[in-house]
């Protein structure tokens, strides 16, 4: 009964047939410049003739004010906010990355369910527990990590917006003052992205390097593997169907897959979608 | 999850009513509740859906036609989570007796019919302690929409299922997703051991099976002592007459 495409039992209600589209995440602490990524990504595929949306952690129609107001008061602890966070990338999902999957649109999401994990863990939620709240989520393509150490995301952080209380962990009582806290805090989520990474197997970026060097290698990386899908599922859809995951990149004939990436969102790809009906 | 099957640790005692709209759960407990005080015990009311937070984004949520099944159960979860660790806790902790107008089961109830995962939503709501005493108020379905339309309530949106389009007309829609409830309650009954009331019976009659399993529970729970309950009810009479 299973769903493959999905971290648990998924949505039963809903079963989401034809899902096209590619879901790539970019995941990585706060200051690693994810969001900036993003934003450049996106003209960039479009380019590439992608129909491209992102979508943002925590900025759901449904919750978003509710998680501010849950942030300026002091009421909530690991649980809750676990809970508001399922319900935040639930929402998103449901309303916003399913849809565009299905309209074969490529999904950028800024953080993804690995990013509650890691908080979650630091706040004191039980693992078991915080995973098994994203059952319901799709398992993503493409997971690119930013990864940084603390050293070097200090300057970042005190040369942008600041180290905001959050980001400093300073619920937690990390450090005597802000900057310890969040020296300490951003430590310990880094070694929880550096953990998750190795355990679901992201594509690492190293994050330390100037953003121009970030941007060319997630293009690279996304570029390989929009290509690989488009041929895999031209050429080979019974591969995809074997290996179980929507997204499974077959290291096979990408030689002349540059001409074929043009405009996908427009040209519907029958064989991929008789495979997903099938399913 | 074994903390949903297994007996918990704490002092105080849990005690919860469920059943669907009109089946008299609330009147029963209020009834428990007002004997249990007289009787000199420290009672803590609690009920489903009523921490501030949640509930505003539930109504935003409701107001805007943005839940689906999956944002819902986990709105009414962020809701239980709040009321758990600020209202049902301390006082279990604290060796009081808690009352609680639903529960669990009633997610685990709603959210299947509305076509959630029930392993997920167990998982979901396994940081919840096993009541001591789970009374279930079973009733027909035409017997609670009696009740509910003869009163001045009115069928609520959610209640009815109508975010499920599975009939146009509410009282139609109430009974194919209330149908569905009740099958999943009588599922639940040997899951969770759930004592089920015959809630078609005379309210007085429920009343007294209600006290005897209560009496069961509570068999150790020290009531105040009688000077302190004086002075508690004199209070009490000070508040009505100010008010």
């Amino acid at each position: 009964m299973k769903d493959s495409r999905f971290y648990g039992n998924g949505l039963p209600y809903r079963r989401p047939a034809n899902l096209k589209g590619s879901l790539i995440v970019i995941e990585g602490t706060d200051h690693v410049g994810r969001s900036t990524q993003v934003e450049m990504l996106k003209p960039w595929l479009e380019v590439e003739g992608y129909g491209v949306v992102s979508t943002r952690w925590t900025r759901s129609a449904l919750l978003y004010e509710t998680i501010a107001e849950a942030k300026a008061g002091n009421r909530l602890n690991a649980t809750t906010f676990a809970l508001l966070y399922a319900a935040d990338f639930a929402d998103r999902l449901e309303n916003e990355i399913i849809p565009a999957l299905r309209a074969g649109l490529v999904v950028l999401a800024d953080r993804y369910m690995y990013t509650a994990w890691a908080r979650n863990k630091l706040m004191g939620a039980d693992p078991t527990w915080s995973r098994a709240l994203f059952g319901f989520a799709l398992v993503p393509d493409l997971v690119l990590y930013l990864k940084v150490d603390v050293s070097s995301l200090i300057p970042r952080a005190l040369e942008g917006k600041g180290m905001d209380y959050w980001e400093s962990g300073m619920n937690l009582a990390y450090g005597a003052d802000l900057f310890d806290s969040f020296c300490n805090y951003q430590r310990r989520l880094i070694r929880e992205f550096n953990a998750l990474a190795r355990e679901f197997n992201f594509t690492t970026i190293d994050a330390r390097k100037p953003p121009e060097y970030i941007q060319n290698k997630l293009r690279q990386h996304i570029g390989n593997f929009l290509r690989q899908r488009k041929s895999a599922g031209q050429a080979q859809p019974q591969a995809v169907a074997a290996n179980g995951v929507g997204g499974a990149v077959v290291e096979a004939a990408a030689v002349h897959a540059t001409e074929a990436s043009v405009e996908p969102a427009m040209v519907p790809d029958l064989d991929a979608a008789k495979v997903q009906v099938a399913k | 999850m074994s903390g949903l099957y297994e007996r918990h640790p704490y002092p105080g005692k849990l005690i919860v009513v469920e059943g669907i709209d009109g089946s008299g759960k609330s009147t029963q407990l209020h009834l428990m509740h007002r004997w249990l005080e007289a009787e000199g015990y420290r009672v803590f009311f609690t009920e489903w859906n009523s921490s501030d937070l949640v509930r505003r984004a539930i109504r935003r949520g409701k107001k805007k036609d943005l839940l689906t099944p999956t944002t819902f159960s986990l709105l009414h979860a962020a809701d239980f989570a709040d009321r758990l660790i600020y209202q049902i806790m301390p006082p279990l902790k604290g060796g009081m007796i808690v009352l609680a107008d639903r529960y669990i089961y009633t997610a685990f109830t709603r959210d299947v019919a509305r076509g959630v995962d029930p392993q997920w939503v167990r998982e979901v709501y396994s940081i919840a302690p096993r009541p001591d005493l789970a009374l279930y108020f079973r009733i027909p379905i035409e017997a609670s929409l009696e009740r509910i339309l003869s009163g001045r309530q009115k069928l609520s949106y959610h209640e009815a299922g109508m975010d499920l389009h599975l009939a146009a007309e509410p009282t139609q829609s109430f009974r194919i997703f209330q149908s569905r409830v009740l099958d999943i309650y009588d599922a639940l009954t040997r899951e969770f051991d759930l004592k089920v009331i015959d809630a078609t019976r005379e309210i007085d009659d429920q009343q007294r099976l209600v006290r005897q399993l209560v009496m069961e529970v509570i068999r150790g729970i020290e009531p105040k002592k009688p000077y302190e309950r004086q002075s508690l009810l004199r209070q009490r009479l000070a508040v009505s007459k100010a008010g």
